[in-house]
């Protein structure tokens, strides 16, 4: 069920988001959304994008250092309280998230959150029992 | 200032015989102890004995100081090689104590003294105490690491041995430091000359000056230090400030001992030969001229080490010096022959970082930056991110960046900070890798 994402090492210094932006335009990747955690030395950039094997490739063979992990992700209405009603449910039954964001996308009417928990898998079986939409890999690739 | 608290004057001696003897009297002296060294090392320590038979010297060709160049050299590796004991030139019954200080690939090196040792050793840290202008009348604060290192425990026998009121502190918590120089009076500080200078900026940020605190003088080493550093120092603390110098594998801190004259270090002729040699050829090299420094024991029963290559870089002047000491004068080391570097007065080879890289799973492909802020040495290792290492979140790489933190510190007993870099971002150089960028201006 759960979407793949990519994540990459960054060093915290000027120059180190375009050289992977360009790795990632030159080989023609769309990238769907993403976020960036910083610390004082580093930084971890999270991608979730139209083709994460090849976007891996490309970017390993220009010595970046890059790992594919499953997220949760999941449709909300861009409405008040859509949001909360997605983390409540993983709150009330003590899942903790790591780290999440957001993206929407031109068309729809839908707003999508990108998560990252201690339990992918009964994260997703929670949110799909209380009618959370889930997003799955296919429904990325054909954003 | 210095008047108000009373600086005495030159001509200070714990010894004056032996510290003013003349150069005849110390040759003898000095022809005696080797002998007798030479021949108990080759009767009771095997890698002596071996290297002996190997290089042809027998124990009746060193009948005199100048036979000394015919004794094969030791090394620090030698003392990895015969760790723990192996050494040893005496029955383990008759030690009274060890110390110790970490090598590269973990293991330390360890060393012993016998109650005779530790008697002469705290005799030559009362000279240095003495040749300063301290007395019975002071009171001696210890801020050097108490323990397995030799800084705090050496200087701790010197200031027992005067008869000195001895301030066992030990090193850290600075605050407590300042009370404790503040209320009980301090006249004296021991410590790394890189303490010494946070010690007096700290007494700044408490709203002191050095008219608040009693101290007079200052005795630091086991880090290299320079004259700037010194001026600096004596005026933030409102001392006068002196160099000492040792190495735990010769005895420790006192091996040799700076005068009121501020102009070199005695070396302690009665108990080590001074040789300066050329690292290159293990020629000697006249008086004046820059080269390794070699040291020999000659009255030390449990560890007497002959002919050890220190890798400090000197210069030794057998001329006169005014405080009518005639122990020969080495310079303050100009820097080492090895790349090993002293962090907080702690010694620290890069090798020794590499082995913990290695155990921990990381690439060997890192760089140690050395620089000094607010008058403290800071060691930060930087790492290559490899994918091995990674995560996708940031809890992830810092437990992993501490593990790797305190796996340093463990093994060097310094604190190291750990920055993950960008692989392939560390300079690949044809050749030897440069591996430390040493930033401090000393």
């Amino acid at each position: 069920m759960s979407v793949k994402q990519l994540s990459i090492f960054v060093e915290n210094k000027p120059g180190q988001l375009a050289e992977i932006t360009s790795v990632l335009a030159q080989n023609k990747i769309d990238i769907r959304a993403m976020s960036v955690a910083d610390t004082q030395d580093f930084g971890i950039l999270r991608l979730i994008v139209s083709d994460i094997e090849g976007a891996k490739a490309a970017l390993s063979s220009n010595s970046c250092v890059v790992s594919v992990n499953s997220v949760v992700a999941v449709a909300i209405s861009d409405k008040p309280g859509a949001l909360m009603k997605a983390v409540s449910v993983l709150s009330d039954n003590e899942i903790n998230i790591e780290y999440m964001y957001a993206f929407i996308t031109t068309s729809g009417q839908h707003a999508y959150v990108v998560m990252r928990v201690t339990d992918n898998e009964r994260a997703e079986e929670l949110l799909c029992k209380n009618g959370i939409d889930l997003v799955t890999q296919q429904d990325i690739n054909n954003l | 200032m210095k008047d108000k608290k009373g600086v005495a004057k030159v001509g200070n001696y714990w010894q004056q015989e032996i510290e003013t003897a003349s150069r005849e009297q110390i040759t003898k002296w000095q022809n005696e102890r080797l002998v007798n060294t030479v021949k108990r090392v080759y009767e009771n320590v095997d890698l002596y004995r071996r290297r002996m038979d190997e290089a042809g010297v027998k124990v009746e060709d060193i009948r005199s100081v100048d036979d000394i160049v015919k004794l094969p050299f030791t090394c620090k590796q030698d003392l990895r090689d015969t760790y723990p004991y192996g050494l040893f030139a005496v029955d383990l019954k008759d030690v009274v104590r060890l110390h110790a200080s970490s090598g590269t690939t973990g293991k330390q090196i360890v060393v012993g003294y016998t109650q005779n040792d530790l008697d002469i050793w705290d005799d030559i840290c009362a000279r240095q105490l003495v040749a300063i202008g301290a007395t019975k009348a002071d009171k001696i604060h210890v801020s050097y690491g108490y323990g397995l290192f030799t800084g705090g425990l050496g200087l701790h026998g010197g200031s027992q041995r005067l008869g000195a009121v001895t301030i066992p502190v030990s090193s850290g918590n600075t605050a407590r430091q300042i009370t404790i120089m503040k209320d009980f009076g301090s006249t004296v500080l021991c410590c790394t000359p890189s303490y010494a200078m946070y010690l007096g900026e700290s007494l700044e940020q408490q709203g002191l000056t050095a008219d608040d605190i009693s101290l007079k003088y200052g005795i630091f080493g086991a880090e290299p230090w320079t004259e700037e550093m010194r001026a600096h120092i004596e005026k933030k603390l409102g001392i006068k400030a002196f160099d000492i110098y040792g190495l735990t594998e010769i005895m420790g801190p006192g091996v040799a001992y700076e005068c009121q004259e501020q102009s070199g270090m005695h070396v302690n002729e009665d108990h080590f030969i001074i040789e300066i040699i050329n690292p290159e050829t293990g020629e000697p090299v006249p008086d004046g001229e820059k080269g390794e420094i070699v040291f020999s024991c000659i009255s030390k029963e449990a560890f007497p080490l002959l002919r050890y290559r220190t890798r400090d870089i000197g210069v030794i002047t057998h001329q006169k010096c005014a405080c009518g000491r005639t122990f020969v004068r080495m310079s303050k080391p100009m820097g080492r022959t090895d790349d090993m570097l002293i962090i907080r007065g702690v010694n620290v080879f890069p090798s020794q970082i590499e082995t913990v890289l290695l155990q921990k799973g990381y690439s060997p492909n890192y760089q140690i930056i050395v620089d000094r802020v607010n008058n403290l040495d800071t060691l930060e290792v930087q790492v290559e991110m490899d994918e091995n290492n990674f995560s996708d979140t940031v809890t992830g790489i810092s437990k992993m960046e501490n593990a790797l933190q305190e796996a340093i510190k463990s093994l060097l007993g310094v604190a190291a900070k750990v920055k993950l870099v960008s692989p392939k971002s560390i300079e690949r150089s044809i050749g030897k890798a440069v591996r430390i960028i040493d930033k401090r201006k000393i």
